[in-house]
């Protein structure tokens, strides 16, 4: 059964601009999907209606399950921290250390009372510790968030993502603002999050050679309807075509050259 | 058409230099304002100063009597901003869009504080000498009223400014409100909101002494006093008390911002 089911799902601002019309898809425990379209084609949206930051208009979101559309609060509340999200802008309270970062990811399961007061228990603590470890921060757990690199900052987001737990992650254009050795370093990272501890990845991406090399499933997406939905490999040129829209041709990536490697 | 812009810019400027000029003529001759003699007292001004207006040896008697009055000023300040400041931390977080409970009240705090804002600090002073009369608790609530009013929208933005990445990843892990108050927004806010309030203590402090004139409390009134009396020793002695207090309280919350960012 599938872990994650969208059905027709719509998303309007306003009164006449539809960011999502009728999309639908679904994703496998532990599978590794790649959304992909051009800029205002309505990724961020998607990936945000999935755990709600984003209200969508129509349609239905199936995540275990359960129907997150129309989920109270407490219970949507339970969902999210099922659901690790990792953002472009990794999204970290500057001023706090590394460890008190990643630790964030676990406020979700906590009572009002220790929420507030930052009340973190002896294991969470050693979780978090052996989080950053394995994602190489182990230099780094006391630092402050604002004195590391991006691609270090993006691996904290990580590892905030990684102690909710997670079923699955949603990533939204994690490697856009980073420069490429940190941005496969991350992608790295998030492929064997993906194969080795059997969590759903969903990515947004703007390289779709990227997205060839790492997923297993590419979601195309143009003008807020999905123009293509299978596996990377299988992707030809037209179908590239039918996501970017007329100028692909002159886009400067070589699809040839990356199925050969 | 070109060059009728510009005619039609040129003759803009005519007509609104012709209108400025005509309605300060019409001004000055309301007024009996001799420009000549205005402008010659000016040495005559200094002069005068220069002859009367410096502490001498007898009036440093009185300084003692003057220091407890700056006292009293300065702590009148500090407690209605430090107070204020509380106020307003709590109305910038309901009204902020970032952290705001729902549109309705967010709009209903900012309008409050917009109030607030907009009458002046004197004007504060002046609706309040009818209830409390003239005491140095009606220079407190007006330094309070007027405080509050800019604090709350200066820590609005800040709040809106630094905090959103920050609040959005936490309420994607299912954290609820107040732990995404106090362990995002508080710490990523903190420094900018600890410089507001040393820049709107050393605002209150001058303010305090034109405030002093009207409620006849504080180093303001023993100014009014002194001067009032022709006493214009004394008088200096309280300017040059008041321009090093100040100097001070510069200088301190210079040091305490340097340490805190």
């Amino acid at each position: 059964m599938a872990l994650l089911e969208v059905n027709q799902l719509t998303k309007q601002f306003g009164k006449h601009s539809k960011a999502l019309s009728d999309v639908n898809f679904s994703v496998q425990e532990g599978e590794f999907v790649t959304i992909i379209g051009p800029s205002g084609a309505g990724k961020s949206t998607l990936l945000r209606c999935i755990n709600r930051m984003i209200d969508a208009t129509g349609g239905e979101i199936r995540f275990q399950d359960k129907s997150v559309l129309n989920l109270k609060k407490k219970e949507l509340k339970q969902v999210r921290t099922k659901i690790g999200m990792i953002f472009q802008h990794y999204n970290l309270v500057n001023r706090l250390s590394v460890i008190e970062n990643t630790l964030h990811g676990k406020l979700g399961t906590k009572s009002t009372m220790a929420g507030v007061l930052g009340l973190y228990s002896q294991e969470e603590k050693q979780q978090a510790v052996r989080i950053l470890n394995v994602l190489g921060l182990k230099e780094m757990i006391y630092k402050r968030a604002d004195q590391l690199s991006g691609g270090q900052k993006q691996r904290v987001g990580i590892a905030r993502a990684l102690i909710q737990n997670p079923r699955m992650l949603l990533c939204d254009e994690p490697i856009a603002s980073l420069d490429p050795n940190s941005a496969k370093v991350i992608m790295d990272h998030l492929k064997k999050i993906s194969t080795t501890m059997g969590i759903t990845v969903i990515v947004n991406l703007h390289q779709v050679d990227v997205a060839i090399k790492y997923s297993d499933r590419i979601i195309g997406i143009n003008s807020g309807q999905v123009v293509y939905n299978g596996p990377a490999e299988n992707m030809t040129p037209e179908d590239i075509q039918r996501i970017y829209g007329s100028e692909a041709d002159e886009l400067i990536f070589d699809i040839g050259g990356i199925h050969a490697g | 058409m070109q060059a009728d812009i510009f005619a039609k810019k040129q003759r803009n400027t005519l007509v609104f230099l012709v209108l400025l000029g005509s309605v300060t003529f019409l001004a000055m001759i309301m007024t009996d304002y001799n420009a000549v003699k205005g402008i010659t007292s000016v040495p005559k001004a200094v002069q005068w100063g220069l002859a009367n207006f410096y502490p001498t040896a007898e009036s440093l008697e009185k300084l003692p009597a003057i220091l407890e009055k700056l006292q009293e000023t300065l702590l009148v300040s500090i407690a209605a901003t430090t107070v204020a400041a509380v106020f307003a931390l709590l109305f910038a977080i309901l009204g902020s869009n970032t952290t705001r409970v729902n549109a309705f009240f967010g709009a209903i705090t900012r309008g409050i504080a917009a109030v607030f804002r907009n009458i002046d600090v004197a004007a504060w002073a002046l609706i309040l000498l009818f209830s409390f009369g003239q005491s140095s608790l009606t220079g407190y609530f007006a330094l309070f009223f007027g405080s509050f009013g800019f604090l709350t929208r200066a820590f609005t933005e800040t709040i809106d400014e630094v905090s959103g990445g920050s609040v959005e990843a936490l309420k994607a892990t299912g954290a609820g409100y107040f732990s995404i108050i106090f362990q995002s927004v508080i710490p990523s806010c903190i420094s900018p909101l600890i410089s507001w309030i040393l820049f709107m203590i050393e605002t209150n402090i001058r303010s305090a002494t034109l405030i002093g004139l009207l409620t006849g409390s504080g180093i303001g009134f023993t100014f009014n006093l002194y001067y009032k009396s022709l006493n214009y020793d004394i008088a200096s002695l309280v300017v040059v008390v008041i321009i090093a207090a100040i100097l001070c309280i510069e200088y301190v919350s210079n040091y305490v911002r340097r340490v805190i960012l």
